[in-house]
């Protein structure tokens, strides 16, 4: 067995003549919760998206444990399995209820019995706070409901490590929180993750190791009190005081 | 290489005579279309207005006109309304008014579905600029339905030229009256000339509506 | 105008049987138009090289000349080339090579909407691409697809009108051919209305049903 559970090397990705990746590195171990930030459009969610080989990818490679993770691979599907995916908007199959959401992939891509698979998928969703959704459709959740179904149904496939693109990114302020606690939950215990997210105070605090991703590169890598408290780089520094406001109260009187 | 009877074409006045009967059919549906645009235009308003009861008998002549297929029209007008009332209609008179019904139905459809498409904030957002009904309707809503309409309408004129194709069967001399003349003129001499012959009519009905077809879906793509 | 209804009686057997003959043509071509409209939507959908550009010309061919044309051109033009039809065929045929390009842009245009991200989430829980395509994908394109297949089927339906150029004896060819034998045109001509609507208003009906059903069903979101 692998030592790592996921292996990235020198991974780059193109968009025409724009290169989105420039030779990106890292492990994950199991157990470990990576947290990727970064300002917009510096590759975060192109590189969950190479992760799951939703996107060619120009140089280097993935693997999880010793398999090589490519678009066109040999047991892509196999390996998609093993790598469970939430996205920002959602994306459960309106046309099925939230039950059948979450069962399909199991039944269909995994032969699981129904009867296995449905129990799980309702103990799952009771532990979201969601039983009483099954038999609904995606359109009469809200938002953050909808996120945690999406969360569930990436849980049932049994993937050894769960990827998030920024899935809180298009809540309302309110239904944050409930999504963030079913992964924090997670976390406690003992899930593989990487996330990418804005959310820096649940950064802080569900993740083992911090990459500050910026134009494509790797800026910093550090656990989360160092990276918060005093990171290293100047980049870094940056990006993180434009979370700071300072306040205007103070202002001299209009003449 | 076996006998097509594409010579036939090319003998004395064949092509320009097949080009005559097409010219009929393109005269009948540009009238047509030219009756219909504006009647249909004023009718779609009305759709899309406020009087129930305009609005009622608008959806009945919709629906009449949409349910049956245009030639049962065109045969109505042509034995039927000239047996009930006794006068004199040729066949490409009748198939004028009958192609003016119907597109005037199936225009006014396009303007009502245009206007009513528009969305509510438009019209909110307008008020709140401090618009008033009028002005919101000439700058907000006119141009924008105006933009979904065109490639429609022009839409129209190809389906109003195939339909054209419908006036053979009540004997209005057009492409294929006179396509079917030419390979009966020839059967002797051409034998195959029935295959050349009706190439021909379905590539100049092909070259008749293919660019209008290409103009609409070039100005939907642009304008979306 | 007053309708004899002995003639009427009398004519009713003969609107019966080219009713019979009007939906059966019609049924077999617009079933065949659904398999031709899938089978390139598919392919247009897939971007499958040189398949997808002869489907763009059959695509332009057969929405670009009327069916009228395309059905003399299969039972007069296609003999001169070895290539002979009956009449039923040719009529079966010509509303498939009509019908199958309408219904292509009416599948395809449900494809390409559906969002990217579905087949993204889909493929991330690890379903392949078949089963995309069969569980997530086309249930909803059917979904969104509905008012325009209905649309096209009326339309279809409608266009079986012209089987009578073919000497098809279909309702028009009955109606005709009464009007012209015994001049009881009224009769004939109600009767052809008549059942025109016996055969169209159902399907009318029945298609605003099935989107008033599919508009309500698991949409919206």
């Amino acid at each position: 067995m692998a030592e790592h559970l996921l292996t990235v090397r020198g991974l780059t990705k193109r968009f025409g003549s724009n290169t989105v990746l420039k030779d990106i590195s890292f492990q994950v171990e199991r157990g470990e919760v990576i947290v990727v930030i970064g300002p917009s459009g510096c590759g975060k969610s192109t590189l969950l998206r190479c992760i799951n080989a939703l996107e060619p990818i120009e140089g280097g490679e993935v693997l999880l444990e010793n398999d090589v993770v490519n678009p066109g691979g040999k047991n892509l599907i196999e390996l998609r399995q093993k790598i469970g995916m939430v996205f920002q908007s959602y994306d459960l199959f309106p046309h099925l209820t939230v039950l059948k959401n979450i069962t399909l992939a199991p039944m269909k891509a995994q032969k699981r019995k129904k009867a296995e698979v449905e129990a799980e998928a309702m103990a799952l969703l009771e532990r979201v706070g969601l039983k009483d959704k099954a038999q609904s459709y995606p359109r009469e959740l809200s938002g953050g409901q909808k996120q945690r179904v999406a969360i569930v149904r990436a849980l049932c496939v049994h993937p050894e490590l769960l990827l998030f693109d920024e899935v809180t990114a298009a809540l309302d302020p309110e239904m944050v929180r409930e999504v963030l606690d079913v992964m924090l939950n997670l976390a406690a215990t003992g899930k593989t993750m990487i996330i990418v997210t804005h959310e820096m105070r649940f950064a802080r605090a569900i993740a083992d190791r911090v990459l500050f991703l910026d134009g494509g590169d790797i800026v910093e890598e550090a656990p989360p009190e160092r990276f918060f408290t005093a990171p290293e780089t100047e980049r870094a520094k940056r990006f993180l005081e434009t979370f700071e406001f300072k306040s205007v109260k103070a202002r001299p009187a209009t003449p | 290489m076996p006998d097509l009877g594409l010579e036939v074409l090319f003998k004395g006045q064949n092509m320009v005579r097949l080009l005559g009967g097409l010219g009929v059919a393109l005269k009948i549906s540009l009238i047509a279309v030219g009756v219909s645009i504006p009647l249909g235009i004023l009718l779609g308003i009305l759709m899309a207005g406020k009087n129930r009861v305009v609005k009622a008998i608008l959806r009945v002549y919709l629906e009449i006109i949409r349910i049956m297929p245009q030639l049962v029209l065109l045969f109505i007008f042509f034995f039927g309304t000239t047996r009930i009332f006794g006068w004199d209609l040729s066949g490409e008179l009748a198939a004028i008014i009958v192609f003016i019904l119907w597109g005037t139905a199936e225009m006014s459809d396009l303007v009502r579905g245009a206007l009513i498409s528009i969305p509510k904030h438009q019209y909110e957002s307008g008020e709140a600029l401090g618009l008033s009904g009028r002005q919101i309707y000439f700058f907000i809503v006119v141009p924008q339905a105006v933009r979904q309409l065109i490639p429609l309408s022009i839409n129209l004129v190809t389906r109003m030229i195939k339909t054209t194709s419908l006036i053979l069967m009540i004997g209005v001399v057009e492409v294929l009256k006179v396509a079917q003349q030419i390979i009966e003129a020839n059967r002797m001499v051409s034998p195959n000339a029935a295959f050349g012959v009706y190439l021909a009519v379905l590539v100049l009905y092909f070259i008749a509506c293919w660019p209008i077809s290409m103009l609409a879906g070039y100005l939907e793509k642009k304008w979306r | 105008m007053d309708l004899n209804t002995e003639v009427l009686t009398q004519y009713l057997p003969l609107y019966q049987k080219a009713a019979v003959l009007t939906v059966k043509i019609g049924y077999f071509g617009i079933v065949l138009a659904i398999v031709i409209g899938l089978f390139c939507a598919l392919i247009q959908y897939h971007k499958i090289p040189v398949l997808r550009r002869i489907i763009a010309v059959y695509i332009e061919i057969s929405r670009n000349t009327p069916l009228l044309i395309q059905l003399f051109f299969i039972y007069y033009a296609l003999p001169k080339i070895g290539i002979s039809t009956n009449a039923e065929s040719c009529g079966v045929a010509g509303l498939a090579f009509l019908g199958g390009s309408y219904m292509a842009e009416v599948f395809r245009s449900g494809l390409e909407a559906i969002p990217p991200i579905q087949k993204e989430s889909a493929y991330s829980l690890g379903l392949s691409p078949l089963k995309t395509m069969f569980h997530v994908i086309l249930p909803q394109a059917v979904s969104i697809s509905v008012p325009g297949f209905v649309a096209n089927v009326i339309f279809l339906l409608k266009e079986t009108s012209v089987f009578s150029a073919i000497s098809l004896m279909d309702l028009m060819f009955t109606a005709k051919d009464l009007i012209g034998l015994h001049y009881n045109t009224i009769e004939a001509l109600f009767l052809l209305v008549v059942f025109y609507l016996i055969i169209l208003l159902p399907v009318s009906v029945l298609g605003s049903l099935l989107e008033r059903r599919v508009r309500h069903a698991g949409f919206g979101s």
